[in-house]
């Protein structure tokens, strides 16, 4: 038995040791807003955070997602996370909105762990996570409005 | 949008329409015109040519509840174009309801009842348009009506305000919701007793909102699905939850055509969690949308079956592929380039072209390359079927659901009123989501299952490797220019295998619906012209891909023509405005087009004045001519196709060591009248990015048959880094036109824009895509 927590929830899961945490997540426990891209790490929609670190689920095996999880689910209830989610809104980022919830994990991450990205952090950050509509200049924008305390709060 | 209202109405006349709504006097007065103007049955275009046609009564689009929800039926699919908001937002805005009231339901799928539902070609909006308003007004009306009638006063004396109708002579009012029960009742009007409102009244169609170019000039309506978006609850087709889920992977052959020949499934059965594996028949070719065939791995999860199918010891047999498993792509261009040298079928002709290049003084020539590509929806292929008591149930993100419908029944030996299919959240289409062969294999696997749900789940392995890929293409074009630099004669072969080999066998040439797309109705003013299009057959499975053929003839047209312009010495903007001649309305069968879209051309003729118009405005915003300084330069491109007109101008600079920097995009775009034009700049800018990746990273290549690349580590498109520093989006407020597509003519003009920049900033001439590392 493995156990997850899971936006502060416990999860306990018969499931291998080698499962990649993005299927225990959608399959197991059954939450869905973790979406499957690719399974190599290189598209970011599969994004959690890991004791706060943006993590890719669908290279992290259960046995190695020993901390907190925190899932797009549970940003609305985070303060920058709702704020990011805002910025998003205001700014009519999303297209089909597949690869938008990795997208959104990824930057608010970046924002706890530096609140006041330049133009370069975040499109550094932000390399990762892959948008085939190619809504990437709303996303920057959306980010920016999100750090600008202005805006936001 | 008098005109247009006018007009597009007539067009929208089938035979089914005028037999299921009209009523009896407008029917004959509008059945005359339509003879008088369109002169025989045959003549169908518009949505009235669609399969299931469209629909406009009340009573399937709209549903008011007594509490004052209004429920608007989408019966498009929504894959990031924005429907589910636009479409509904013109319901909502002709009907009067207040948005924060309005929800969108999603229609099974259903032609008969929803009219057609295929989402594709760019023509949700236009051919929508009307019909949803028409419907909404008809609905306005009759909360009218029951509120006149429940005052006792005369209908002309009330009217319908936001959620509300009013009697201003008593200041009486009352609710939507508190009328909705007894205008229900109450007869359908006949579509001659509908008035459309006036732009004046109102609130959502044509307004602009949102981010417009860099600054949040006011909110917009919210997006239907945004709060669900952003929060993880929106519902795409992996996203089905049912109890007792079976989740499957399948192996396909690498080979397009190949079957299982032995599969040893020993190992793949002892993974824990793996339930079965079941040997799915392949269709061989052509494939249409069946499913490709292969063996089927059923577990508990979706890991599980991953890991089953990793244990799999398959024997592939790669004679019934033929000469698809020597297929290999960069063999295949070579011999494309050199077909390219000698004639071929004859599509267009004016004038003597062979003496016109005999005599020019100068003479240009040049081979363009665009590669097979995946479409590579975020989301892959995937999709939910349960089975039992002689139903099926499917649950799937596909653009076409009465394919997907039809194609189940097909499988089942069920009759289609047997077969339900909901229509999810697509997490992108771009046309790979036109096909539903991958619905039909879940139903395929599901029928082992009796009542239990499989999730078929497509890996993006699966997804690149097995795409409908969009067709390599090679374009050779030559030009005769007078000692003026004034272009004499223009010559073009286009060689590409067709998407009709998906279908039939191969015709080895283009069809008249690819040719179309940018070909034959190419509009440059030249004394002659001759098109040409030598055979090319089909070794892999080839389909639709965002803006399809537009792509390469774009590429190949709009490049050349900056050759050209180098060439003659002048100026690229002049002289393409000069190549275009003056603002005129070119006739699309006096090209030999006699596809247009599917539209009228006495309505959707090509415009060149429209062309002109959005090739000035992007120029003049992006400050054309302006002094860019070393290894900097503006590079334009300007392309018609689906009724629409795009033009782009790119600055870029690239460095001594090759590395590319897109500072900024300037799109100037005419699609006639604007319904949302928050979305269409949405679009627009997505196009933009898409093409960035087309042009610069995009390419799936073969060996032996077997794609080369296979996931986003191989098979390369944009991120973040790659987009435009800064997009700019120029509509060209044009109400008098008939509406035109914006989800896919965006696309084909990018990749020569941007490789007409890199040339203007480095005199470095691309003519194979993608450019990858042709810089450094």
């Amino acid at each position: 038995m493995i156990t997850l927590t899971i936006n502060g929830q416990k999860h306990e899961l018969d499931v291998p040791d080698n499962m990649p945490l993005l299927w225990a997540i959608r399959d197991v426990v059954g939450m869905k807003g973790t979406k499957f891209g690719c399974g190599i790490s290189e598209c970011g929609a599969c994004t959690v955070h890991l004791d706060g670190v943006a993590t890719r689920s669908c290279i992290t095996p259960v046995s190695a997602a020993k901390g907190e999880i925190t899932t797009i689910e549970a940003m609305a209830d985070d303060p920058v996370g709702r704020k990011v989610q805002q910025a998003w809104l205001d700014l009519g980022v999303a297209q089909c909105g597949y690869c938008q919830g990795g997208q959104i994990m990824n930057a608010t991450a970046l924002l706890k762990k530096n609140p006041e990205p330049d133009t370069r952090e975040i499109v550094d950050a932000m390399a990762g996570n892959l948008c085939r509509c190619g809504t990437y200049n709303r996303i920057l924008a959306a980010i920016e409005r999100a750090a600008d305390k202005e805006t936001s709060s | 949008m008098s005109r247009s209202d006018d007009t597009l109405l007539l067009a929208n006349i089938s035979r089914r329409g005028l037999l299921k709504g009209l009523a009896g006097g407008s029917a004959l007065l509008l059945a005359a015109r339509w003879d008088l103007g369109l002169a025989n049955e045959q003549a169908q275009f518009g949505a009235g040519a669609m399969p299931g046609g469209w629909v406009d009564d009340p009573n399937v689009f709209i549903q008011i509840s007594s509490d004052g929800v209004v429920t608007i039926i989408n019966n498009r699919a929504e894959m990031g174009q924005g429907i589910r908001t636009s479409l509904v937002m013109v319901a909502a805005d002709e009907l009067g309801a207040d948005w924060d009231q309005v929800r969108a339901q999603q229609a099974d799928a259903d032609q008969d009842r929803y009219g057609n539902q295929n989402t594709d070609g760019s023509r949700s909006m236009r051919h929508w348009y009307q019909p949803m308003r028409r419907a909404a007004a008809a609905a306005r009306l009759m909360l009218e009506q029951a509120a006149a009638s429940q005052w006792d006063v005369p209908v002309h004396e009330v009217r319908a305000e936001v959620h509300k109708v009013v009697h201003p002579a008593t200041g009486r009012e009352l609710g939507f919701g508190e009328l909705a029960k007894a205008a229900r009742e109450l007869d359908v009007p006949g579509r001659d007793a509908l008035v459309l409102k006036s732009d004046d009244e109102l609130r959502f169609i044509g307004k602009e909102s949102g981010l417009i170019n860099g600054e949040l000039k006011s909110a917009c309506p919210k997006a239907i699905d945004g709060e669900d978006i952003v929060t993880g609850k929106a519902v795409f087709g992996a996203d089905v939850n049912l109890e007792d889920t079976l989740y499957a992977v399948v192996a396909r052959p690498p080979v397009y055509g190949a079957q299982v020949k032995n599969v040893d499934a020993t190992e793949a059965l002892e993974v824990t969690g793996v339930k079965k594996v079941v040997r799915i028949e392949g269709t061989g070719q052509p494939a249409v949308f069946k499913p490709l065939g292969g063996v089927a791995v059923v577990a508990t999860n979706t890991w599980a079956a991953m890991e089953g199918r990793r244990a799999l010891k398959i024997e592939w047999d790669t004679a019934p592929a033929g000469g698809n498993a020597d297929y290999t792509s960069d063999a295949y261009r070579e011999s494309l380039e050199k077909a390219a040298q000698s004639p071929g079928k004859v599509i267009r002709q004016s004038g003597d072209v062979e003496t016109a290049l005999k005599n020019a003084d100068k003479r240009v020539s040049a081979t363009y390359y665009m590669p097979h590509m995946a479409q590579a929806p975020m989301e892959p292929p995937v999709a939910v079927v349960r089975i039992r008591d002689g139903k099926a149930e499917a649950w799937a993100p596909v653009q076409n659901p009465r394919a997907t419908r039809e194609g189940i029944a097909e499988l089942l030996e069920m009759d289609k009123e047997n077969v339900t299919v909901h229509q999810t959240l697509l997490g992108g289409g771009f046309g790979r989501k036109s096909k539903p062969d991958f619905v039909i294999e879940a139903a395929r696997v599901a029928k082992e299952f009796e009542g239990q749900p499989v999730k078929l789940q497509w890996s993006r392995e699966d997804d690149i490797q097995h795409a409908y890929f969009h067709a390599v293409s090679v374009d050779h074009l030559e030009a005769g220019l007078d000692g003026e630099g004034k272009a004499t004669s223009w010559r073009h072969r286009t060689l590409s295998p067709s998407i009709a080999s998906l279908f039939a066998p191969d015709p080895k040439h283009k069809g008249e619906f690819e040719l179309g797309m940018g070909f034959n109705t190419m509009p440059f003013s030249i004394p002659a012209i001759r098109l040409e299009n030598p055979p090319a057959p089909a070794h892999v499975r080839i389909g639709w891909f965002r803006s399809v053929y537009n792509l390469p003839h774009a590429w190949a047209i709009q490049s050349f023509a900056h050759e050209m312009a180098v060439a003659a010495g002048k100026d690229h903007r002049d002289y393409v405005l000069e190549l275009l001649g003056p603002g005129r309305e070119v006739h699309n069968l006096t090209v030999g087009d006699g596809w247009n879209y599917d539209e009228d051309p006495d309505l959707y003729p090509i415009d060149v004045a429209r062309m002109r118009r959005v090739i000035e405005r992007a120029t003049e915003e992006a400050g054309w001519g302006r002094e860019t300084g070393k290894g900097r330069g503006l590079g334009l491109a300007f392309h018609h196709s689906f009724v629409s007109y795009t033009a782009i101008v790119f600055d870029v600079e690239v460095s001594d060591e090759g590395e590319l920097t897109i500072h900024r995009a300037d799109i100037a775009f005419d699609c006639g009248p604007q319904a949302n034009p928050e979305r269409i700049r949405a679009q627009m800018e997505g196009s933009c990015v898409m093409g960035i990746g087309i042009a610069l990273q995009s390419e799936v290549t073969f060996e032996n048959g077997v794609a080369q690349q296979s996931n986003f580590d191989s098979y390369l498109i944009p991120r973040m880094p790659d987009a435009p520093k800064v997009v700019r989006v120029h509509l060209i407020n044009n109400p008098d036109d008939a509406m035109g597509g914006v989800g896919e003519p965006g696309l084909p003009p990018v990749a020569p824009a941007l490789c007409n920049a890199i040339y203007a900033a480095t005199g470095k001439r691309i003519r194979r895509l993608p450019v990858g590392n042709q810089l450094s």
